[in-house]
């Protein structure tokens, strides 16, 4: 599902969301700290065409309301875009590392 | 003393607890004087420094769970675009606590208005912020913390206080507002504390004691000394009926007289099943689908459906497994299916009649079930039917479901199709319903159209009595109508597990109750003691 592409310190790639209860408060601390960890500027969008948000933004993450079963877009700036799009898109294919056991419990 | 209060709301963690009442005081109703721009920016970040310290102070001394909600509540704190509203407000000239308040409030509503359970839960996470950071720029700081044992009452309890009270001494928690998909309920189920939300009508009198009881829902205020030894009695009969529940478990159910009574279960979701021994019950009365229906994802197709019928049906063995049509409409609406804004959505398209109105959609939770019949014992059930015609209809839009399947190759197989009986016009006319293979009584609904009293309006509550003599009535009318058309019939409602109540069923001539998964043991021991007489 993932289809990271870089070019000149411009990266982006989507992937679809398995994790069951959704983008949820558990899922979204970890992706944004593992946003807040690339220099690059991140935005994640709930559609190809947007609209971004901030993607070291828990509030913003959060406040897009992301149900199991969307696709969300990363797109990235600068001198690591290509891992961080990459290591976001590995996150969320991981399910958070979360087990389903968690599912529900938020 | 303003007297004895009794409330029922609804139950958001099981247990028993009595103790001293304590008020959550209520945070947004502080006041301070404001000062400079300036001062009031500086005041706001001092306040949400000293709360992210609290904060982090509190997820030290957390378990896991509690420690990941913290740590979720911290990053949203700790995030510039949760305060950026706040500090533009500020900058505008209004003052800290009110720019503070505004900002969080506007998104507290936005999650509020979600339709998906867990993001409006997440309002009490940001209200939870809200009032911290406003207590710290009142400059009280944390209130007195209760003593441990104590029954907390008020609007809505955030999940740091939860977590900043010592519960090992008991008490439990009775809130006007809350929801049962809330963190705080989560984790008070998680920390077995007694928990009962949306209590209307609390007064604003002093109370000085309580009674919470999780599993009803119920909170009684400065509760009357025969109530308070009606409890004592339950709590000490709690650890023996433990014992005995146990003891009966696995066995066979009958009746004083010896006679035979088939004990099901109720499931909502398949996963609940995982936890359960198929040996303590005699298989399922009662399917819900509504759970496959309720997806964010929206509606589910029919690979989703066959799978989970059939794990449902793998797991009964040969037992029976009764699946019941989709049951939206009423005070289950469904995104995409049911109809919005009619005035009396329970006298509206509900059940079986939103079904045969959406063809498209039965169609495919017809296949799905006709499929999934090859792997077990199934039995499908129409809700809220209410004329024979629309059994004939069901009826054939299965046969033609299981016509396009054999016509495709695919393995299926034509499972009984029943009713349930929860509309008057059936329970009265029982006879003339022959078209069914089975009846299963729907005693919640059958009540709620009986008495004319709705589940949902909480002043009517009482009215809804699933005991009066009418409704008991009617049951032994489709129990003998059920005998003269040579048809079994259970019933699925809650009066099946309430023990109150088994001895007038069992009068009634009724042999099958289908109950929720945890009152199995109660149900046995207590059938045990029925004479069943007068049936």
């Amino acid at each position: 599902m993932a289809e990271p592409g870089s070019s000149n310190g411009a990266s982006a790639g989507s992937v679809l969301l398995t994790h069951a209860v959704g983008l949820h408060a558990r899922p979204s601390v970890k992706l944004t700290k593992l946003a807040k960890t690339f220099g690059a500027s991140i935005e994640l969008g709930t559609g190809p065409e947007g609209p971004w948000i901030d993607a070291k933004s828990i509030v913003k993450v959060m406040a897009a309301k992301a149900p199991q079963g969307t696709t969300l877009h990363f797109r990235a700036v600068g001198p690591d875009a290509g891992e961080a799009v990459a290591a976001l898109v590995d996150l969320v294919e991981r399910d958070f590392d979360e087990a389903a056991a968690h599912a529900g419990n938020g | 003393m303003p007297g004895m209060v009794e409330r029922f709301g609804r139950a958001a963690a099981p247990g028993l607890a009595f103790g001293p009442v304590h008020r959550i005081a209520d945070r947004t109703v502080l006041v301070r004087r404001a000062g400079s721009p300036d001062e009031e920016r500086a005041a706001l970040e001092a306040a949400i420094a000293t709360a992210s310290e609290d904060i982090a102070a509190l997820m030290a001394a957390a378990d896991d769970d509690g420690a990941a909600m913290l740590e979720f509540q911290l990053a949203l704190l700790e995030d510039d675009a949760l305060r950026a509203p706040a500090l533009d407000a500020i900058a505008g000239g209004t003052d800290a606590a009110s720019a503070w308040r505004d900002a969080l409030n506007a998104q507290i509503e936005d999650y509020r208005a979600s339709d998906d359970a867990y993001f409006a839960a997440r309002a009490s996470d940001l209200q939870d912020l809200s009032d911290r950071v406003l207590g710290h720029l009142a400059g009280g700081g944390a209130e007195a913390a209760p003593a441990p044992g104590t029954i907390l009452l008020g609007r809505d309890l955030t999940p740091s206080r939860f977590l900043a009270l010592d519960w090992s001494k008991g008490g439990a928690i009775a809130l006007s507002e809350g929801s049962p998909s809330s963190h705080v309920a989560m984790l008070a189920r998680s920390r077995s504390v007694p928990m009962v939300v949306g209590l209307s009508d609390i007064p604003d009198a002093a109370f000085s004691e309580a009674i919470v009881d999780g599993e009803s829902g119920r909170l009684v205020l400065d509760p009357l000394p025969e109530q308070r030894a009606a409890l004592a009695a339950l709590q000490s009969d709690a650890a023996l009926r433990v014992g005995a529940e146990a003891a009966v478990l696995r066995e066979p159910a009958h009746i004083a007289s010896g006679e035979r009574v088939a004990v099901l279960i109720n499931v909502a979701k398949p996963d609940e099943l995982a936890a359960i021994d198929p040996a303590i019950c005699d298989g399922i009365g009662l399917v819900r689908t509504e759970f496959l229906f309720s997806s964010p994802a929206g509606l589910p197709d029919e690979e989703t459906q066959y799978r989970a019928y059939r794990t449902i049906l793998e797991w009964a063995g040969d037992k029976p497994v009764t699946i019941r049509t989709v049951d939206a409409g009423g005070d289950k609406p469904v995104a995409g299916l049911t109809i919005d804004g009619e005035s009396n959505p329970f006298l509206g398209t509900r059940g079986v009649r939103l079904s045969l109105e959406r063809p498209a959609i039965f169609r495919l939770q017809l296949r799905a079930l006709a499929r999934a019949a090859e792997h077990g014992n199934l039995k499908i059930m129409l809700p809220m039917v209410t004329v024979p015609s629309e059994i004939d209809r069901a009826a054939a839009l299965l046969g033609a479901a299981i016509e396009e399947l054999e016509a495709e190759g695919i393995p299926c197989r034509r499972p009984p199709l029943g009713i349930m009986v929860e509309v008057p016009a059936v329970a009265v006319v029982p006879e003339l319903f022959g078209a069914a293979a089975f009846f299963s009584i729907g005693s919640n609904d059958l009540t709620q159209y009986t008495t004319a009293a709705a589940r949902d309006i909480a002043a009517v509550a009482e009215l809804g009595d699933a005991g009066h003599p009418a409704v008991i009535a009617l049951i032994r009318n489709v129990v003998e109508g059920a005998a003269k058309l040579g048809i079994d019939v259970s019933l699925c409602g809650d009066m099946g597990g309430d023990p109150q109540l088994l001895p007038a069923l069992m009068s009634a001539g009724l042999r099958a109750v289908s109950v929720a998964p945890p009152l199995v043991g109660r149900v046995k021991l207590a059938l045990a003691r029925i004479s069943g007489e007068g049936a």
